[in-house]
């Protein structure tokens, strides 16, 4: 999943200094289960900008509203009536969603309330770690399912440099080494054979920016 | 008697009903005085406050917010304490980006019977936010 933080409320406030009417819109995928842009995050921070607003004496009129997704053009073409209400729309999306609502709308600026961080997955209450990082050209059936580029602080292909001491990384310590843990992992599973191999310099052009991606449903 | 002119702080009171607000209910039958700007909410568990029950009370006007629930592992609902404890912290986080000061909304632990100390907590928030003043965003 996508993994979001909310920008400072300073920065959101200094976005939509001067407006008198906004939309706060959240996004209940990704965001919503990172606890960053979902309806409750909504109405946290339409509730923070109007006590914000109270406190400097301006005036804010704040709508707000969710929709499962903001990625998708038909969910936020429905937000026509909405938008057309307000002077500026503060999406609390990723930067896709920033994006899609900015494209069917562009007549209304569209703020994001979010700085997109990575694509990760929780490991505990509250905390959520970047494991992907859409490179493109995934590797992980050598691997046994742990990523070298990014958990490898030096982005390794094959094996452990000369640094890793006792399971921990040379380039931070608190960091265990990728390479003993992808050792043990095919240790494990009796595929340690992978390892012998040579994998050549990675295709950094396997993913042309922007990404595009065409297909049929089967 | 009030003076005239004074601050009386909009105290809201959100009382457990497994031990806050029977302990509002024993200084009551006890005569044991508390500050009458303290409206007390009764619900289910302290763990059913949400910052945004906080949030809001300040929005309408409230000086101060009080949140009371059990004593540490004596929650009817296992958690429910714990977890308003954890919010008021994060709240005062969010209280504090807007400029209102975190220390108008604490959150308190006590028993049922506890009368005295029901009084004791209500006291104490009715001066600290006489001190502080109205809030800032009234």
């Amino acid at each position: 999943m996508i993994v979001a933080e909310r920008k400072p409320l300073e920065d959101i406030k200094e976005m939509i200094a001067g407006y008198k009417k906004i939309l706060i819109l959240g996004c209940g995928t990704c965001v919503t289960i990172c606890w960053a842009g979902g309806e409750k995050e909504v109405a946290v921070l339409s509730s923070q900008l109007r006590l914000a607003s109270k406190k400097n004496g301006n005036e804010l009129e704040i709508l707000e509203d969710t929709i499962e997704r903001q990625c998708e053009k038909e969910l936020v073409e429905a937000l026509k009536d909405k938008v057309q209400q307000v002077e500026v729309v503060l999406s609390m999306g990723c930067g896709a969603g920033v994006q899609t609502i900015a494209e069917i709308f562009p007549d209304t600026p569209v703020y994001p309330a979010l700085n997109t961080k990575f694509v990760g997955m929780p490991e505990g209450e509250g905390i959520w770690v970047e494991t992907c990082r859409t490179c493109g050209d995934c590797f992980l059936d050598k691997t046994g399912g742990i990523c070298p580029i990014v958990r490898c602080a030096k982005g390794l292909l094959n094996g452990p440099c000369g640094g890793t001491n006792s399971g921990k990384c040379e380039v931070d310590p608190e960091k265990d080494c990728a390479w003993t843990l992808i050792y043990r992992r095919l240790e494990q599973q009796g595929r340690l054979d992978t390892m012998r191999k040579y994998y050549p310099p990675r295709n950094f052009q396997a993913v042309i920016r922007p990404g595009k991606v065409e297909t049929l449903q089967a | 008697m009030k003076a005239k002119g004074a601050f009386s702080p909009d105290i809201i009171a959100f009382c457990c009903a497994q031990s806050a607000y029977q302990a509002a209910d024993t200084a009551g039958s006890m005569r044991i005085p508390y500050p009458e700007n303290i409206r007390v909410i009764r619900v289910p568990c302290a763990g059913r406050v949400d910052v945004l029950h906080i949030l809001r009370a300040f929005e309408k006007g409230a000086d101060g917010v009080l949140v009371l629930g059990c004593h540490e592992e004596a929650c009817r609902h296992l958690s429910g304490n714990v977890r308003a404890k954890n919010r008021v912290q994060k709240l005062n986080t969010l209280l504090q980006e807007v400029g209102i000061d975190g220390e108008r909304v604490e959150m308190f632990t006590l028993a049922p019977n506890q009368g005295f100390r029901f009084a004791r907590i209500a006291n104490e928030i009715n001066e600290r936010i006489k001190e502080l003043g109205p809030s800032p965003v009234k």
